[in-house]
């Protein structure tokens, strides 16, 4: 088996080919709902509806795709530059911490102020967890996959401790909670009745931000040169560490604001469960966007889709809503391969 | 011994071998000639198992070879020494031989068998290596050995060496054609893969030239002559470089008694002086591995001296930076383009501005002028005579030619009064290595002083005003050209005349 | 306690080795999927994998021991469906592990729930009952703290001398070896580079997935969620730390197992001054320090994370 450059590569192959792959993945899914006994077309329909089958599934769905975008930008933009981030996670419970930390009640300032003061406390906790492992990257040669993941374990148990000690809020009646957010921080609502709220207009803007950044500036040219060839970046003076180190505080910033997002607008105040693994979804949802930043709100908006149609199908025919962990991770798999198959040919002797 | 039938293979649209036909004697040496991208290697490769061919035939002893994996075609008696080494550097030289010899599901090695069939082959071809020894602590004139070694253990009966002499001193290569004329002695059917005229006249039997793919010339040595061979090589008359002699200009370059470190503390480049003037070529040359990457390094700004001056246009260095030696009027041509050269996976413009996307005209505030780099490319791409794209095209598909000619272009529109060219011709054919030339000759006319390190003596001595020679860190004095001899020069590739060092050999290839 | 008494406990001798087991397992497998040349981010999937089916097949009626190979060769399976999209297609490695990681997680929990839908409280098996080494249990205080463990953990020692001697002294080790320093060196000696690699990833991931195996049909006795907590990824960290090698890999473990049951033990006993959360961080924290010390020289084998394309131009 041998693999060849195709010489030209249609444009219905290279829009169509994460389609196909999901699709396929969608169909081997199938497969694991019929063995749960649960008839094959109406657990297809009772997805479909959970994720975007009424106003409120909708709704549910954007809630659920903002902080995934942000992790998913997050992953995109360190992947790029072959930054292994796997911290999502703890860099969101970082924003996290910090929004609890200055948001329920240290500081107050007027809304139009508080929502970016918030983000921006987040970010940088986000931004700085993450230079540790990038500092011991450049400057040790330390691999960043290990430190960054087991720097998530490390986050998740301070997390702990500060919600079961000293930032349980008394008023939980003993439940391990953070105070909540003052008014003033709160994400306003979008649509009523629901839960969507403001951290999804902040993610947008994110996306469409870092895409201009990563095609349209220097500071892209440099990531994505870094990424694709560091040899050759450095041979043409292209400062190799600054700019990772530039890359892994915007990655971590951009993490942690997921953690406000869910903190200011999603829960209203600090739980330990705030994040279902977000973090590490986002790297799902990156690379089914083929590290895209554009491609991300596509692929957030389809992840989150099927964790929440997950849920109502798990409701309502008995089929376990991990299926949803399933088919992103299939998906992941099957878009890499698809993507790749675009442009390589696959030759059998 | 060996006979190929009509063989052709394609790589999508491009036609690598086309209809190839030719046979191999028993006890003869063969050389396979032609340019870069000619389709030796591939043929070769073929031969070998790692390419399939799409159609045709070739026998061995009369047995057809359906060689899609090299374990058939070594089965079958061939054996390959290939042009970058094929050897595990963190492995002993014993292991490297004998891996894929013995049964792969057996519970013991047998080292003792294999050390004294290995003692026999080194004494009965005087091909002798330490066996115990971790493969990256050879020489490259060693780590040859290990590979002819590795083949004759396997019993092979028809050798073929691609470009084996790329990387040896004038005595080394000696050397091996006292070796293979032992193999031939003792039976064995070589083919020898180069494109350096002067070896091919002195060691083969029969001389096989290809171009673009096909064989267009096929006959024995007593048939041929250097001019026949190089004509049918190219197709026209090969126009030899000229070289204009000029008064040299006012000192450019000044390094003095320069010393660098490696990273682990032991020394790359000792005692090192260097003298490069306005309307002057210096060729450097010396097996690759002899300290040519750090002095280049060192130049292009990528490393700094733990001891010594260096001047640029008189002012002393102390602040080594890329975008410095840049600023400065330095000009770079790396090495290998794809490692250090260009991104692989970016655009031609994007590549043509890697170097000063910082300027005013190319980027403000941050944000990149994409008309005007757009603009720049397109003019640049005309000038140079790049083909194969447009200024949106993704690198990576261009030719190696063109390749160059993009880095060059980058390089030259600096207006560089220093230009350090790195191999600059290296797998090119011979039409894109004189454009190269000729840009150079241009450059040196305008006043620039060229720093051209290269491999190819030929080369070498064709261009350069004034040779150095680099051996083990250090480099020889500068002789001017007319005075040099290939002799000469030889020794001191191979250490005569440099001061013994703690200087290890850097080996690559 | 003092502290130092500690260390002439018979219980903490038998809790390092105990705990170190699973990181035996689970850094011998990686070790040798490395040294093909392959970094295998699934572990900490794998070893949840061995961790549910072993369990599953027990609580289904099955025996101990069929469990171990049931487990190991769900492993397999992963790690060729790794070895697919990273070694024959050459995609990213980190990116296929992390799927994979993500996949056999996921897989994991979704039929423990399909074959437990009702379990609130995660149902008990009957697990390894340790096993006495006759005469060498007898030793006074080291018979008891090292001869009278589990049987897995008389494997997973005897592995490391199995692996280091495989790797070394036979021919399949040393295609092994020399697959993840010059691919191209194996390929021109006519050994296919792909089934060499495939086969490395693939046992080794039977190795993690028995690593996992342990901790549910050994040392406890139920399958929990978020089980393995991170060991798959300290045992990736005790390959850099073990310099690629079985014997190294033998003492991180156990080094990296003592410092787990130091903190353990340091915890309980100074009761509520420090909050356990932060002893609780110290592995993973140790784990850093320990791929910072190692990193400097580390002797990477040279091929790792390169993937190899035969016959491309």
């Amino acid at each position: 088996m041998q693999l060849e450059p195709r010489l030209h590569t249609p444009l219905w192959m290279t829009l169509g080919a994460p389609v196909f792959a999901v699709l396929f993945v969608l169909i081997l899914c199938g497969g694991l709902i019929s063995w749960a006994g649960a008839p094959l077309l109406d657990s297809y329909i009772a997805l479909f509806r959970g994720a975007f089958g009424s106003k409120f599934a909708i709704a549910e769905t954007l809630v659920r795709a903002t902080p995934l975008i942000l992790t998913g930008l997050a992953a995109a933009v360190a992947f790029r530059a072959k930054l292994w981030n796997i911290g999502g996670e703890g860099q969101l419970y970082m924003g996290a911490l910090a929004a609890t930390y200055f948001g329920t009640g240290l500081v107050n300032l007027p809304a139009p102020l508080m929502i970016p003061f918030l983000f921006l406390v987040g970010a940088l906790a986000g931004g700085f967890l993450l230079l540790v492992p990038t500092l011991l990257k450049t400057r040790l040669n330390v691999d960043e996959v290990v430190t960054t993941l087991l720097l998530n374990f490390v986050v998740l148990l301070l997390a702990n401790y500060l919600l079961f000690g000293p930032w349980k809020d008394p008023m939980a009646m003993g439940w391990p909670q953070g105070a909540p957010i003052i008014d003033n921080g709160i994400l306003p609502n979008l649509i009523a009745k629901t839960r969507l709220h403001g951290g999804l207009i902040f993610a947008l803007i994110a996306s469409v931000c870092i895409w201009v950044v990563m095609t349209k500036t220097k500071w892209g040219l440099e990531i994505r040169a870094v990424g694709l060839n560091s040899e050759a970046a450095r041979f043409s003076g292209i400062p190799i560490n600054k700019t990772i180190l530039r890359t892994a505080l915007i990655s971590g910033g951009l993490a942690a604001c997921a953690g406000v997002t869910e903190v200011a607008g999603t829960k209203e105040y600090l739980t330990l469960d705030i994040s279902p693994g977000f973090g590490y979804t986002g790297i799902a949802v990156a690379m089914l966007a083929g590290l895209n930043p554009l491609g991300v709100i596509v692929a957030a908006l389809f992840i989150a889709g099927i964790y929440n149609g997950a849920d109502s199908m798990s409701r309502a025919m008995d089929v376990s809503n991990y299926i949803a962990d399933v088919i992103t991770a299939a998906s992941l798999l099957m878009v890499m391969l698809a993507v790749m198959l675009t442009r390589m040919r696959v030759r059998f002797k | 011994m060996l006979k190929i039938d009509n063989v052709t293979k394609r790589f999508g649209n491009l036609v690598a071998n086309d209809a190839i036909s030719f046979s191999l004697k028993k006890g003869k040496v063969l050389s396979l000639l032609g340019e870069n991208g000619a389709g030796k290697t591939t043929l070769m490769n073929i031969i070998f198992g790692h390419y399939t061919a799409d159609e045709g035939s070739i026998e061995v002893n009369g047995r057809r070879l359906k060689a899609s994996n090299p374990a058939e075609a070594i089965a079958l008696g061939v054996g390959m020494v290939h042009q970058h080494f094929t050897l595990a550097d963190n492995l002993t030289v014993l292991e490297n031989i004998i891996l894929g010899t013995e049964a792969i599901w057996q519970w013991r090695q047998n080292k003792k068998t294999a050390r004294a069939r290995l003692a026999h082959l080194a004494t009965e071809y005087g091909l002798h290596v330490n066996p115990d020894s971790p493969v990256k602590s050879l020489t490259v004139g060693e780590k040859q050995r290990v590979e002819i070694l590795k083949a004759l253990y396997r019993g092979a009966k028809i050798l073929i060496l691609d470009e084996p002499t790329a990387v040896l001193t004038p005595q080394e290569t000696d050397q091996l054609f006292a070796t293979l004329r032992d193999m031939i002695a003792q039976g064995l059917s070589v083919i020898f893969i180069s494109h350096k005229l002067g070896e091919v006249m002195s060691i083969a039997d029969d001389v096989v030239v290809l171009r673009h793919g096909k064989l267009v010339a096929s006959f024995p040595i007593a048939e041929a002559s250097r001019e026949i061979i190089a004509e049918k090589m190219v197709g026209e008359v090969v126009p030899a470089p000229r070289r204009q002699v000029m008064q040299a200009g006012d000192q450019l370059l000044g390094l003095e008694n320069v010393e660098l470190k490696g990273n682990s503390g032991h020394l790359l480049l000792k005692n090192i002086s260097l003298n490069l003037q306005r309307h002057q070529i210096i060729g450097i040359a010396g097996v690759s591995g002899n300290g040519q990457k750090a002095l280049s390094d060192l130049i292009s700004g990528m490393a700094k001296p733990s001891e010594g001056s260096f001047r640029v246009k008189g002012a002393h260095i102390s602040h080594f930076d890329p975008r410095d030696m840049i600023a400065r009027g330095v000009g770079r041509v790396p090495e290998d383009r794809h490692v250090e050269g260009v991104v692989g996976d970016f655009s031609i413009k994007e590549n043509l501005v890697l170097e000063n996307y910082e300027d005013g005209k190319f980027s403000k505030f941050g944000w990149l002028q994409n008309r005007t780099i757009i603009d720049h490319a397109k003019r640049l791409i005309e000038t140079f005579d790049v083909r194969g794209g447009t200024p949106d095209t993704i690198i990576r598909g261009l030719s190696g030619g063109n390749m160059q000619k993009v880095i060059l272009a980058r390089v030259l529109d600096n207006n560089p009064e220093i230009i350090l060219a790195n191999q600059p011709t290296r797998g090119l054919d011979v039409g894109a290595a004189t454009f190269v030339h000729d840009k150079i000759f241009k450059a040196k006319a305008a006043g620039a002083g060229v720093l051209l390190i290269s491999e190819d003596l030929e080369e070498l001595l064709a261009v350069s005003d004034k040779i150095a020679v680099m051996y083990h860190g250090q480099i020889s004095a500068q002789i001017p050209v007319e005075e040099v001899t290939l002799q000469q020069l030889g020794l001191l590739m191979s250490g005569d005349g440099f001061v013994a060092s703690s200087v290890e050999s850097n080996h690559a290839a | 306690m003092d502290f130092l008494d500690m260390f002439l406990t018979i219980g903490f001798w038998g809790a390092t080795v105990r705990m170190a087991t699973p990181l035996i397992f689970g850094t011998l497998g990686e070790l040798i999927c490395e040294r093909a040349g392959v970094l295998n981010l699934g572990i900490e999937g794998i070893m949840t994998t061995g961790a549910m089916v072993a369990w599953m097949w027990v609580y289904q009626g099955g025996d101990l021991w069929s469990a171990v190979f049931v487990a190991a060769f769900f492993g397999m399976m992963f790690g060729y469906l790794h070895s697919m999209f990273s070694v024959y297609m050459g995609l990213s490695q980190h990116v296929t592990g992390i799927g994979i990681t993500l996949l056999s997680t996921s897989l994991s929990y979704y039929s423990f729930r399909m074959l437990l839908p009702d379990a609130t409280t995660p149902p008990k098996i009957i697990p390894f009952d340790e096993y006495a080494v006759p005469f060498l249990s007898d030793i006074p205080v080291i018979g008891d703290a090292f001869f009278t463990q589990s049987p897995l953990t008389y494997v997973a020692f005897l592995m490391v001398g199995v692996v280091s001697y495989i790797l070394y002294r036979t021919p399949v080790g040393l295609a092994v070896r020399m697959v993840g320093e010059n691919p191209m060196a194996v390929e021109v000696q006519g050994i296919d580079v792909y089934r060499v690699r495939t086969g490395a990833v693939m046992v080794g991931s039977a190795f993690m997935a028995v690593g996992g195996a342990f901790l549910t049909i050994s040392v406890f006795d139920a399958f929990y969620f978020d089980m393995i907590n991170g060991r798959g990824w300290i045992c990736v960290a005790l390959v850099i730390f073990a310099s690629w090698r079985p014997g190294k890999a033998l003492l991180g473990a156990m080094l990296f197992a003592a410092f787990d049951a130091i903190q353990i033990r340091v915890q309980q006993a100074s009761s509520s001054f420090i909050p356990y959360q932060f002893y609780l961080m110290m592995p993973y924290v140790f784990s850093i320090f320990a791929l910072i010390i190692m990193s400097r020289k580390a002797a990477y084998p040279k091929a790792l994370l390169v993937p190899f394309r035969r016959g491309q131009r």
